[in-house]
């Protein structure tokens, strides 16, 4: 089982129980859709953000893999995935420190799943305590 | 020269606090040493051989009076008197304890300074040309363009769990005194066909294990467009570079294996569809940067036409003082490598007397150079004498830099604990060989650079001739190369075979000499300009002579 965590703390799971994710390979593969709505699709690390522009609006959520915590690839595919115009839900799965949370927030993941292990660790009091401030960069790119 | 605003003062106060908390933790055993090694490290917080070390970022080399004084302040407060300036013109502390450090970062962030970023995989503390704003051959001024990338690179939220280490350097004059070529990125201005300032950004150098010159990725950038395309290398490099390996990790590896072609048609892609969505940086924070580096108010007098100099002013003047921007006035080189000492330290008293000396003489400036010496950039040619003066009763007086005696040398088996031999030592007893400085000035131009690790922090690849320290079966064992070149024709020395023992090193660098001096055309050709033209071969044969005559016998 997973927790989510959104900035508001520990969240009940919102995906819905009819909703469907699928692998990015079964959609760059041309496997047909399913009829369910909502669809979300889970990418691997290794993926590239551009390839999933033609699904955009028919995925309600991205789910980003955060393998080991040093590995950072998910910040750059998440902030890649806004730049390209994805609107959806952008969730963060794995293994996210509470020290990465405020970056991985700024760069436009709205949600983090972690294992219920690293729950119990981390309990929500530690992500609540995170402080949010602004960093230099939405001052240097004032529009953004 | 910059200061902080609000904003960066508010954002240095938060980390302070945030690691003075963590460090209570660390203290009081909530935190465990695996824990809390990632976080004291993004505070430049390193655990070295016998002690804590601290490294304090410099960014871009540039100083103030107010805040070499507190490094002096720090030095006596909280380590043993003194400070070592590094080759990425920092400053490290090598015995603070670890529950100093929090009132340490704080006694910096006082004067607008702090220790982020001077480590772990992120985008680390921007390198500049030391003779900056002060230099007669300079395009512009790289430090607004290096502080805007500080603000850009600092507490990037994409940026931060790089593959590994990134290190920028930018120069803004055709003479590469910023090894450019050498960087992560490099950033050389150059001027575009109207003969508007842009950069030719190149990408991939880098010394360390597997030594690259870095390759040109763009002739021509504007501008304006600066941090897009950062943004757009960055993170190709994020998404792409090895993760698997980290001695293959840096950038370099990334391009040596996709190739250049591939890899900035991949750049400029991200490029083209982010500068779409990424907005322009704000005009205001750009013009506010480019005032804060505004030149001086020079002072308009007179310089005394051919006075009359004692001979210790003069040999400074001829290897120490370079020309600047103004005729009037001269940028003057401290060397912290007095023969005998260790390169790059640099006491609590001469701090302040180099403090007193820029508020005094040099418009409140002082540069740390990524050759470990210390630049006094603004001295009008009246004061030389005076400078000079004060210098010389400080004992930083040395006249040697570009000599054989200014020599880069990392810490080494001394200090450090990645070091496989000693560094520090064999620097010192180059310098005692060659304490006579007029031999110094008769050998000219020659710049020796030692690591005491593969990792090659002393720079040795581009050093002309490079000292590398290996450990082999336990026995400290030196490697030499030649002809490397750390300027705008940087080339990665050449090795000239078999090593040396600890003892054996230092007389082989003499027998270099030698070589050099026998084979030169004439007083004016450089050691460099002599192995260029003869190659190995002279300098092989004082190395490995007699080796080869005993193997005949």
């Amino acid at each position: 089982m997973t927790q989510i965590v959104t900035r508001q703390g520990f969240a009940r799971e919102t995906w819905p129980e009819a909703g469907v994710i699928v692998t990015f390979e079964s959609l760059w593969n041309g496997q047909d859709l399913p009829i369910e709505r909502p669809i979300g699709v889970r990418l691997a690390p290794d993926s590239n953000a551009a390839d999933l522009e033609p699904w955009f609006d028919t995925m309600a959520m991205v789910i980003v893999p955060f393998g080991k915590s040093a590995d950072g690839r998910g910040f750059s595919l998440a902030r890649q995935l806004r730049q390209l115009g994805y609107a959806g839900i952008i969730r963060a799965e794995g293994h996210v420190l509470v020290d990465q949370f405020r970056a991985a927030l700024r760069v436009g993941i709205d949600q983090v799943a972690i294992s219920d292990e690293q729950a119990a660790r981390n309990p929500e009091d530690q992500w609540l305590a995170v402080p949010h401030f602004d960093g230099y960069q939405s001052r240097l790119f004032a529009a953004e | 020269m910059y200061s902080y605003t609000n904003f960066d003062a508010a954002f240095v106060r938060d980390r302070v606090k945030e690691f003075r908390s963590q460090v209570e933790r660390r203290l009081d055993g909530s935190l465990t040493e695996d824990e809390f090694k990632p976080l004291r490290l993004m505070n430049g917080l390193y655990l070295q051989l016998h002690a804590y070390m601290l490294r304090v970022a410099v960014p871009y080399g540039t100083l103030n009076s107010r805040q070499m004084r507190q490094l002096a302040h720090i030095a006596d407060t909280w380590d043993k008197g003194y400070g070592h300036f590094t080759t990425r013109q920092n400053i490290q502390f090598n015995w603070p304890k670890l529950k100093d450090v929090p009132d340490i970062l704080d006694a910096l962030a006082d004067v607008g300074m702090h220790a982020i970023q001077t480590s772990g995989n992120c985008i680390r503390n921007v390198t500049a040309d030391h003779f900056a704003g002060a230099a007669a051959d300079e395009i512009e001024d790289p430090r607004p363009t290096a502080e805007l990338i500080r603000q850009w690179s600092t507490d990037h939220p994409e940026f931060a769990y790089l593959p590994r280490k990134f290190k920028v350097g930018v120069t803004g004059s055709p003479n590469d005194r910023a090894v450019t070529k050498a960087h992560d990125i490099g950033l050389r201005m150059v001027r575009g066909e109207a003969g508007e300032p842009g950069y030719e950004v190149i990408v991939g150098g880098g010394l360390g294990r597997t030594p690259m010159i870095g390759k040109v990725v763009r002739d021509f950038l504007p501008k304006r467009d600066l941090l897009a395309y950062l943004e757009a290398i960055l993170q190709v490099y994020n998404l792409s570079g090895r993760r698997d390996n980290k001695y293959k990790a840096r950038i370099k590896i990334l391009v040596h294996e996709t190739g250049i072609d591939e890899l900035r048609a991949r750049i400029e892609e991200t490029f083209r569809r982010n500068r779409r969505l990424l907005p322009d940086v704000d005009p205001a924070i750009v013009a506010r940067i480019e005032a804060a580096f505004a030149a001086p108010a020079w002072a308009d007098r007179p310089v005394p036409d051919a006075p009359r100099l004692d001979a210790g002013l003069a040999s400074f003047i001829d290897t120490n003082v370079v020309a600047h921007k103004r005729p009037d006035h001269a940028i003057v080189s401290v060397s912290l490598k007095p023969t005998g000492g260790t390169p790059g330290d640099a006491t609590s008293a001469q701090m302040r007397v180099l403090a007193d000396l820029a508020e005094r003489y040099s418009h409140d400036e002082l540069r740390i150079s990524h050759e470990q010496n210390v630049i006094l950039p603004h001295v009008h040619r009246a004061d030389l004498p005076a400078v000079y003066a004060a210098l010389r009763e400080a004992g930083l007086a040395t006249a040697n830099i570009g000599l054989v005696g200014d020599i880069i040398a990392c810490p080494g088996m001394d200090y450090c604990a990645l070091a496989t031999a000693r560094s520090i030592p064999i620097a010192q007893q180059i310098s005692e060989m060659f304490a006579d400085l007029d031999a110094q000035r008769d050998i000219g131009p020659l710049k020796i650079k030692i690591s005491g690790c593969i990792n090659a922090c002393g720079h040795h690849h581009v050093g002309h001739i490079g000292i590398l320290g290996l450990d082999r079966a336990g026995v400290e064992n030196y490697q030499l190369t030649l002809g490397g070149d750390g300027t705008e024709t940087a080339t990665i020395g050449t090795r000239t075979g078999h090593g040396f023992a600890y003892d054996e090193i230092v007389p082989a660098v003499g027998r270099l000499i030698g070589a050099y001096l026998d084979a030169r055309e004439t007083p004016e050709e450089t050691f460099l300009e002599t192995y260029r033209r003869l190659g190995m071969d002279p300098f092989k044969a004082a190395l490995y002579g007699q080796e080869e005559q005993a193997d005949a016998a």
